[in-house]
C-alpha cells in the first residue's frame, strides 16, 4: 500500500505552501524567475488498478463544490458521457478485445487534465494570466482573468478544458491546488479504493510506477509501461498502462501527444512579436467583449446557470 | 465473514463468486488488490456478467445465474479426484470420518424422507450412526462406505467438467483452468478466500450455494486461517448487527430461537437444546444454552422475569409457522390479513417481489407507518405517478403515516461490520425540520402504548407493562444506556463458582463477558454474542488504536469484534494437530506447551489440549460438517436444483422444478413462467454509483448514474433489434419495465444442455423518488419464492422476455 | 514473481526517509505568508471534526464530517464536507462513490422533515405534529392488538401472538436502537417482524 497521508489539520487557516511567487510559466506574458524551484509533484493513475467506480468523480464534484446536472442514459455506463466545467475528470470506458488472447478486457481509463510540462493550453491562450504554472508542475486557470475564447481547447493536445456557459471561462482539473497547498493530495486521489489513483513527487511516482509494471509484466502484461509523454516534456498525471504499447485504446489516449504546430507557430512569433501576442489578446478580448458582453455575472447569467443547475426546462 | 477486511491481504487467491465486491464493497475490495501487490495473489471472478470485479481479475469465468451449486460441486470432484485436499485438516478439523445413519440416502434429486405434498422432508434419517455410549461411530481411515468422505464422494461424482459445462454453460477448459488455481490451495501454505454477497443468497437454494463453497474451503483447510475463510461481504451498513440481535420474526438476540407453540414450557424449550457432545471431550459450547437465554429474558423483563415465572418464557410469542417473514407478512397482507404495518427505514414497495402483488398488499392495510429520512416510494405507494407507479389514490384506504427520522450524520452509537466490527460513531450535524431520532420515536411509540393499557386495560398487557424500561429518560434512551445493555450487567452479586467468598461481578457491575452470565436470573443481557463490548473499562467499541502487531490485519485493539473481540473464527484450525502453525509466514494461533497463544484471541478455551478438543466447538462433535446433519431443510449435501424459473429443465432430475423444498405459496405457484414464453435469464443487481434505493436522493450520485437500463449482449441486440440506448421492454408473467439498453461485450451468450440461453441483466436503483430520471426496478418481474431456509427472494435468476420498443412519449 | 516490497523499501526505492511520502518535504520549507490569490483557501480550516462511519455498505469506512457548528458545545451544527479517515485500518482514508457524496445524502432535497399523514383515499400528504401522530398510531396499534392478538392457541397454550400487525426494522440503525426496537415489538407479541437482511 502506498502509505496513505495523515488527515488534514483544521486547527487553523495556514498560509498556503505555494503561490504567486512560485509560477514558472503565465498566459500572454512573462514572470520573473522564481526564487526557489518547488520539488515536482505527480498523480499517477494505475488504469489496471482501476475498478471504474467513479469515486474520482464523486469526490472532485464533491471537494469542488461543484454538481453535475442528472442526464440521461446513452447505452453506455459513462455518466457524464464527456468532460463538462463542473465534472473535471470523467472515467472512460472501453470493452476491447485483446487480439493476441481473444478475451475481452474492459479497459477503464479516469479522463481528466495531464497537467503538463509543456502546457499547450497556456501557450495558446491570448489572456495574460489566465493559465499559469507552478514549478511544482501544476497548471491551473484563473477565472477572472480568462475571457473564454476557448484557445485552451484547441491548444490542449488531450482535449480537457471546457467552457462554462454560466460565467463563459474555462475551466478543468486544478489538481486540488487547494489541498496540495496545505499538504494534503487531491480529492479523487485521497478517494480512491483501490489506490488506483497516488500522489506524491513526480520521482516517487516513477518509482511506484516501476514496482506496478513488474507485477504487471509477472502477470502477463508484456507491454506494460508509464504514460509520461515526452512530447509534452512529460506530464505531472501519469498512467501506468497494461499496454503502454498502444495508449489509443483506452478511449482515445494520444499515443504521441504534441503541442499543434499552430499553437508552436504561434508562440514562436510571440518570441519575436511579444507586443503583437498581447496585442491579439487585446482583440481576442474585445471581440470577446463585444459577442458576449462583460464578464460580470448579470441576473440573466444567474437565471441561466440555476436552469443549467437544475436542469429545469 | 469468518475473517475480516484486512485480513483478505494475506490471501493467495480470491475467489469471487456470488458477489462483485468491486463494485458493491469498493473500499473493501481495497484489500483484494493489498493481496495481489504483496503476495502476487491472483483473483478469480466466476459471474453470469464480466464486471468491474472481472476487469481486474486474472482470470474471469462465466457461468449460469443460479447454477452455482453444479459449479463447486464440480470443483469439489476435482479436488477429491485430483487428490487436491488438505487431508490432515479433512481428517481431524471436519466430519469426514464419522459414519452416516444406513437409512440415508439420495436419488433422482431428492434425498431420503420427502413428502412432496408437503415439499419438506422428513429428516429422521440425517443422521450419524451412534454408538452405545452415545456418541457417534467414526472410521479414522476414511475407509468405511457409509463415512461422510465416501458418501460425499459419491454425492458429487455426478458433476463432472462435462456436466458442469452443460448445466452452468461453462466452457469445460475454463472451468478446468479454475479448478487448477483452486486446487493449488489444498497445500498447507497457499490459502484462498471467498467472497460472496447476496448473488448467492438470492436464490431459492441459497444457503446451500454458501454451503458448498464452505465445503470445498474446508476440503482445502481454508477455515480458521488467515487469508482464507468464508466471507459473506453483506449489504447495508449494520445489516450484520440487525440479524446478530435478532430483529426477525423466529430469532432472540444471539442466534437462539423464539419458541414454536409445541414447545409448551421452559422445559420442553430447553429439552431439545442440551447440546450433549457427540463425540468425546469436545466443547459443544451450545450447551450454555439456558444461560444466554435467561439472560436476555432478565434484560426484557427485569425483575419481572423470576424463577417462578419460568423467567418469563410465557411473555415470548409462540410461533405457530417456522417464521413470520417478508413473503409470508406480504402474503397475510395480500389475503387482507393484516392490518397494520411498520416500516423502520425499509423500502418494501421496491425492495419485495412481485411489486404489484406488494402494492396490492400495501393497499389492504388499514394502517402504515414509515420511519425514514428520506422520502420513499413505500410511504408513497399511493401517489399515482403514470406508468411509474400506476395506482388510483382515492381506491386506496390506507392511513399512512410518514415519520421524520435522523439519519447517520445525526446520531450516536455502533454499528456491526461485515467482519463483525462493532464500531462507535459519534453525531455531528443538527437534523432537519422535525426530524428526530429512531430511540425517540421507539420510545414515545412504547410509552404511548403503555400509558393506553395502564388506562383501558387489555389482553396480554404484562409483556407491555413490566418491560424493564429504566431509562434516565425514559421518553429517549441514551445509546450508552441501550449498549450496556446489550453488553449485560450482574442483576446481584455473581460468586466465583470455586470460592462463594469471592465476588467475580459485583451487583449492578456490567459485566467482563459471556463466560459470566449465568442461567438463575442472577445476570441479564440483552445479546451474549455482544457481551464485552462495552464493560466496566468502558466503550470497547469506540477505541481507536491502530496498532497491529507483526502487520497481521488483526488491528485487535481498533474497536471491538464479537465474540470476545476475536478477529477470525474458528481460529484455532490455523494450526495443526498438535498445535504448530499449517504456514509459520501466516501463524496466527498456536499452543504454547500449556496455553494457546498468537495474535488474536483463541477460539477455543485457552488451555485446550491440541489433540484432544476439536477446534469447531459450537459444534456438538467438536468439527466443521461437511455433511451438515438436519440443519438445512433440502439435505445434507447440497445438489443442483434449477431455479423456479430457468431457461432448461434440471439436467440431474427433469421432474423437479425449483428447490424441492422450498416454499411456494398456491397463487404464486401459479405465476411462474416458463421458457417457451419468457426465454431469456434474467439477474438483479447493484451497481457502483448508487446504493440501493438510497442515493437516488443523493445529487452527486444521481448524475454519475441518472436513468434506469438493463443489460445485454451484443449477439441478444442483434436478434432482437435492439440497438445501444434504445428504448426496450422487459416482462415476467408478473409484470413489465421499459428501460435504456446497455448493449455490452460484458454479457456473452451461453450454451446450456445444447441450447443458447441469452442473460439480461436489470439493475435496481430506480424508482419515482429523488434526483435521478424515474425509472423501474426489477421486482416488478421477479417471482414471490424465497430460499428454503430463510427465505431470501429469488432475485438473481428468472425468466423474461425483452423487445425493443419506441420511447416513451415526452 | 510476487513483488514483496515493503513500505520502507518503497521509501528508500523513492528516496525519502519519512512515515508517510515526502509530499510535506515538497520544498515548500516554511513558506511565506504571502497572499496566493489564485489557490483557494483550504476550506477545511477552522471546521468541527466529527467522527463517524459510513452509512451506506457493510464495509463501515471510517469518516470525518467537517461542520461550522459544534454539537458537543451545544451548537446547531452544519455539515459541509466530508472525506474518509486516513487512519481507519479498513479504508485508510479512501471512499467509494457512495461514501464520496454522503454530503448530498445529509443535505438531499428530499429528506423528510416533519411527520405527515396520508388519509384513506386521500392524494396528498398533509403536516401535523408528533403528537398527533404518535398518539394516533398507538391508537391504531392497540385497537388491532386488542382485537386480534391470539392468547392460547386451540389447544390451550398460551402463545401470546399478534399477527394482524408487522414490524420491519431497517439494516442501517444503530445496535442500541436495533435493541430498543427489539424490545418495544417483541413486548408487544408482534411475530410478523423482519429486517433488511434478505434484500
Amino acid at each position: 500500500m502506498f502509505p496513505p497521508l495523515p488527515n488534514p489539520d483544521v486547527s487553523a487557516q495556514k498560509p498556503p505552501l505555494f503561490g504567486e511567487q512560485d509560477l514558472v510559466r503565465r498566459s500572454a506574458s512573462r514572470v520573473p524567475a522564481p526564487a526557489r524551484q518547488l520539488t515536482p509533484v505527480a498523480k499517477l493513475i494505475d488504469v489496471s488498478k482501476c475498478i471504474g467506480c467513479k469515486a474520482c468523480q464523486a469526490a472532485c464534484l464533491e471537494w469542488n463544490d461543484l454538481r453535475e446536472k442528472v442526464g440521461v442514459n446513452r447505452g453506455v455506463l459513462d455518466n457524464p458521457d464527456d468532460l463538462t466545467p463542473d465534472s473535471l475528470t470523467v472515467m472512460r470506458f472501453t470493452e476491447w478485445i485483446n487480439p493476441s488472447t481473444d478475451t475481452l478486457e474492459w479497459l477503464i481509463r479516469k479522463d481528466g487534465c495531464m497537467h503538463c510540462a509543456e502546457p499547450g493550453c497556456l501557450e495558446a491562450c491570448p489572456a495574460p494570466g489566465a493559465i499559469v504554472q507552478y514549478s511544482n508542475g501544476i497548471v491551473d486557470f484563473i477565472h477572472e482573468n480568462c475571457i473564454g475564447c476557448g484557445y485552451c481547447i484547441k491548444g490542449c493536445p488531450f482535449n480537457i478544458p471546457r467552457i462554462s456557459r454560466v460565467d463563459n471561462t474555462a475551466y478543468k482539473c486544478t489538481l486540488c491546488s487547494d489541498r496540495i497547498a496545505v499538504g494534503q493530495g487531491p480529492a479523487c486521489q485521497k478517494a480512491c479504493p483501490t489506490q488506483a489513483i497516488v500522489f506524491g513527487t513526480k520521482d516517487e511516482m516513477k518509482a511506484w510506477a516501476d514496482l506496478r509494471i513488474k507485477d504487471l509484466k509477472s502477470r502477463g502484461f508484456d507491454k506494460a509501461g508509464l504514460y509520461d509523454p515526452p512530447g509534452v516534456s512529460g506530464t505531472h498525471v501519469m498512467y501506468v498502462l497494461h499496454h503502454a504499447d498502444q495508449p489509443h485504446i483506452y478511449a482515445g489516449l494520444p499515443d504521441n501527444p504534441r503541442i499543434s504546430p499552430l499553437v508552436r507557430a504561434w508562440k514562436g512569433a510571440g518570441k519575436y512579436a511579444g507586443l503583437g501576442l498581447i496585442a491579439l489578446s487585446v482583440v481576442a478580448g474585445v471581440i470577446h467583449h463585444l459577442v458576449q458582453g462583460p464578464n460580470r455575472v448579470t441576473r440573466h447569467d444567474e437565471e441561466e446557470a440555476e436552469r443549467l443547475a437544475g436542469d429545469k426546462p | 465473514m469468518t475473517n475480516s477486511w484486512t485480513d483478505i491481504k494475506n490471501t493467495d487467491l480470491v475467489v469471487i463468486m456470488g458477489g462483485n465486491a468491486a463494485e458493491a464493497h469498493p473500499c473493501g475490495f481495497k484489500w483484494v488488490t493489498e493481496a495481489k501487490h504483496n503476495r502476487g495473489a491472483k483473483l478469480i471472478v466466476i459471474d453470469p456478467r464480466f464486471t468491474r470485479s472481472a476487469s481486474v481479475a486474472d482470470f474471469y469465468c462465466p457461468i449460469r445465474q443460479g447454477t452455482d451449486i453444479a459449479y463447486l460441486l464440480g470443483v469439489i470432484n476435482y479436488c477429491i479426484q485430483n487428490d487436491k485436499v488438505q487431508w490432515d485438516y479433512v481428517k481431524s478439523y471436519t466430519n469426514a470420518g464419522l459414519l452416516v445413519d444406513e437409512r440415508f440416502g439420495y436419488s433422482d434429486g431428492l434425498f431420503t424422507g420427502y413428502d412432496e405434498e408437503k415439499r419438506d422432508y422428513d429428516r429422521t434419517s440425517w443422521d450419524y450412526q451412534m454408538g452405545a455410549d452415545g456418541f457417534a461411530l467414526i472410521d479414522d481411515t476414511l475407509q468405511n462406505p457409509r463415512c461422510v468422505w465416501n458418501l460425499l464422494k459419491q454425492h458429487v461424482a455426478v458433476y463432472t467438467p462435462e456436466m458442469v459445462e452443460r448445466i452452468c454453460g461453462t466452457p469445460k477448459d475454463k472451468f478446468l483452468k479454475v479448478c487448477e488455481m483452486i486446487g493449488e490451495c489444498s497445500s498447507k501454505t497457499r490459502t484462498m478466500t471467498s467472497m460472496y454477497a447476496l448473488g448467492w443468497t438470492q436464490h431459492s437454494k441459497g444457503s446451500q450455494n454458501i454451503r458448498a463453497m464452505a465445503m470445498l474451503q474446508l476440503i482445502l483447510g481454508n477455515i480458521g486461517v488467515r487469508g482464507g475463510g468464508m466471507n459473506a461481504l453483506r449489504g447495508h451498513s449494520n445489516i450484520q448487527g440487525l440479524t446478530d440481535i435478532g430483529l426477525m420474526s423466529n430469532l432472540i438476540p444471539g442466534y437462539l430461537n423464539i419458541p414454536t407453540e409445541r414447545e409448551t414450557s421452559l422445559d420442553v424449550y430447553m429439552s431439545t437444546r442440551g447440546f450433549k457432545p457427540l463425540r468425546p471431550g469436545q466443547t459443544s459450547y451450545w450447551q450454555n444454552y439456558k444461560k444466554f437465554f435467561v439472560s436476555f429474558q432478565k434484560a426484557m423483563w427485569g425483575e419481572a422475569a423470576t424463577a417462578e415465572n419460568n423467567f418469563a418464557y410465557d411473555w415470548l410469542p409462540k410461533l405457530d409457522v417456522p417464521s413470520y417473514d417478508i413473503l409470508r407478512a406480504f402474503e397475510l397482507m395480500h389475503a387482507g390479513r393484516m392490518n397494520g404495518y411498520f416500516c423502520q427505514g425499509f423500502n418494501a414497495l421496491l425492495s419485495f417481489p412481485n411489486r404489484k402483488k406488494i402494492t396490492a398488499a400495501l393497499s389492504k392495510l388499514k394502517f402504515l407507518v414509515v420511519m425514514d429520512p428520506l422520502q420513499t416510494e413505500t410511504a408513497r405507494f399511493w401517489e399515482n405517478h403514470g406508468d411509474f407507479n400506476d395506482v388510483n389514490s382515492a381506491s386506496i384506504q390506507t392511513e399512512v403515516f410518514e415519520l421524520p427520522t435522523s439519519c447517520f450524520a445525526e446520531d450516536e452509537g455502533s454499528l456491526t461490520n461485515s467482519g463483525r466490527w462493532l464500531q462507535w460513531h459519534w453525531p455531528g450535524g443538527t437534523p432537519p425540520g422535525d426530524a428526530k431520532s429512531d430511540n425517540w420515536i421507539m420510545a414515545q411509540i412504547y410509552l404511548r402504548l403503555k400509558a393506553l393499557y395502564e388506562k383501558e386495560g387489555g389482553p396480554v398487557a404484562d409483556p407491555i407493562l413490566k418491560l424493564d424500561w429504566r431509562y434516565k429518560d425514559p421518553g429517549d434512551p441514551t445509546a450508552e444506556e441501550l449498549a450496556k445493555e446489550l453488553n449485560g450487567y450482574a442483576v446481584s452479586d455473581l460468586a466465583d463458582p470455586s470460592d462463594p467468598t469471592k465476588i467475580v461481578v459485583a451487583r449492578g457491575k456490567q459485566v467482563p463477558g459471556f463466560a459470566v452470565l449465568r442461567d438463575d436470573g442472577s445476570t441479564a443481557c440483552g445479546c451474549w454474542i455482544y457481551s464485552g463490548c462495552f464493560t466496566e473499562a468502558g466503550n470497547q467499541m469506540a477505541r481507536r488504536s491502530t496498532n497491529d502487531p507483526d502487520d497481521t490485519g488483526t488491528f485487535p485493539t481498533w474497536a471491538w469484534s464479537w465474540p470476545v473481540n476475536r478477529r477470525i473464527l474458528y481460529n484455532r484450525a490455523s494450526a495443526d494437530l498438535e498445535g504448530k502453525p499449517w504456514d509459520e509466514s501466516r501463524k496466527l494461533m498456536w499452543w504454547d506447551g500449556t496455553k494457546w497463544t498468537g495474535y488474536d484471541v483463541p477460539d477455543i478455551a485457552p488451555n485446550a489440549q491440541p489433540g484432544e478438543v476439536m477446534p469447531f466447538i459450537m459444534n456438538a462433535e467438536g468439527t466443521a460438517r461437511l455433511f451438515s446433519l438436519r440443519g438445512l431443510r433440502e439435505g445434507p449435501f447440497p445438489a443442483h436444483y434449477e431455479p423456479f424459473e430457468a431457461p432448461i429443465a434440471n439436467v440431474l432430475a427433469p421432474h423437479i422444478r425449483g428447490n424441492p423444498a422450498a416454499r411456494v405459496f398456491k397463487d404464486d405457484a401459479a405465476q411462474f413462467g416458463d421458457a417457451k414464453d419468457f426465454p431469456y435469464a434474467a439477474t438483479s443487481y447493484r451497481l457502483t454509483e448508487h446504493f440501493h434505493f438510497w442515493t437516488k436522493h443523493a445529487q452527486i450520485n444521481a448524475s454519475l448514474q441518472p436513468e434506469f437500463f438493463v443489460e445485454i449482449s451484443e449477439e441478444l441486440a442483434k436478434e432482437k433489434g435492439i440497438v445501444r440506448g434504445g428504448w426496450v421492454r422487459v416482462s415476467s408473467v408478473r409484470g413489465s419495465i421499459r428501460a435504456k439498453a446497455v448493449v455490452t461485450k460484458r454479457i456473452r451468450p451461453l450454451v446450456c444442455d445444447g441450447k443458447t440461453v441469452h442473460i439480461v441483466g436489470i439493475p435496481l436503483h430506480w424508482g419515482f423518488t429523488g434526483e435521478t430520471k424515474e425509472g423501474f426496478g426489477p421486482n416488478s418481474l421477479t417471482p414471490f419464492v424465497g430460499d428454503a431456509n430463510i427465505e431470501t427472494p429469488e432475485y438473481k435468476a428468472f425468466l423474461v422476455n425483452i423487445e425493443a420498443i419506441s420511447g416513451p412519449v415526452a | 514473481m510476487n513483488i514483496q516490497v515493503s513500505r520502507r523499501r518503497f521509501l528508500q526505492l523513492a528516496g525519502a526517509g519519512a512515515a508517510a511520502t515526502s509530499i510535506a518535504a515538497f520544498g515548500y520549507g516554511e513558506a511565506e505568508a504571502e497572499v496566493a490569490a489564485h489557490v483557494r483557501n483550504f476550506k477545511l480550516a477552522k471546521s468541527t471534526e466529527t467522527r463517524n462511519t459510513c452509512t451506506y455498505c457493510s464495509v463501515a469506512c471510517g469518516i470525518i464530517m467537517y461542520s461550522r457548528g459544534d454539537l458537543t458545545k451545544g451548537e446547531q451544527a452544519n455539515i459541509f464536507h466530508i472525506e474518509g479517515d486516513a487512519e481507519h485500518p479498513t479504508n485508510r482514508g479512501t471512499l467509494c462513490p457512495k461514501g464520496a457524496a454522503l454530503l448530498d445524502m445529509v443535505h438531499s432535497k428530499t429528506r423528510t422533515l416533519y411527520p405527515q399523514v396520508r388519509k384513506p383515499g386521500s392524494d396528498k400528504f398533509e403536516r401535523i405534529s408528533w403528537d398527533e401522530a404518535l398518539d394516533r398510531i398507538t391508537r391504531l396499534m392497540k385497537d388491532d392488538r386488542d382485537k386480534n392478538i391470539i392468547e392460547r392457541n386451540a389447544a390451550g397454550v398460551t402463545v401470546n401472538r399478534w399477527t394482524t400487525t408487522g414490524f420491519l426494522a431497517a439494516s442501517a440503525t444503530t445496535n442500541e436502537t436495533a435493541w430498543e426496537t427489539y424490545k418495544v415489538v417483541r413486548s408487544t407479541g408482534i411475530v410478523a417482524f423482519d429486517n433488511q437482511a434478505r434484500v
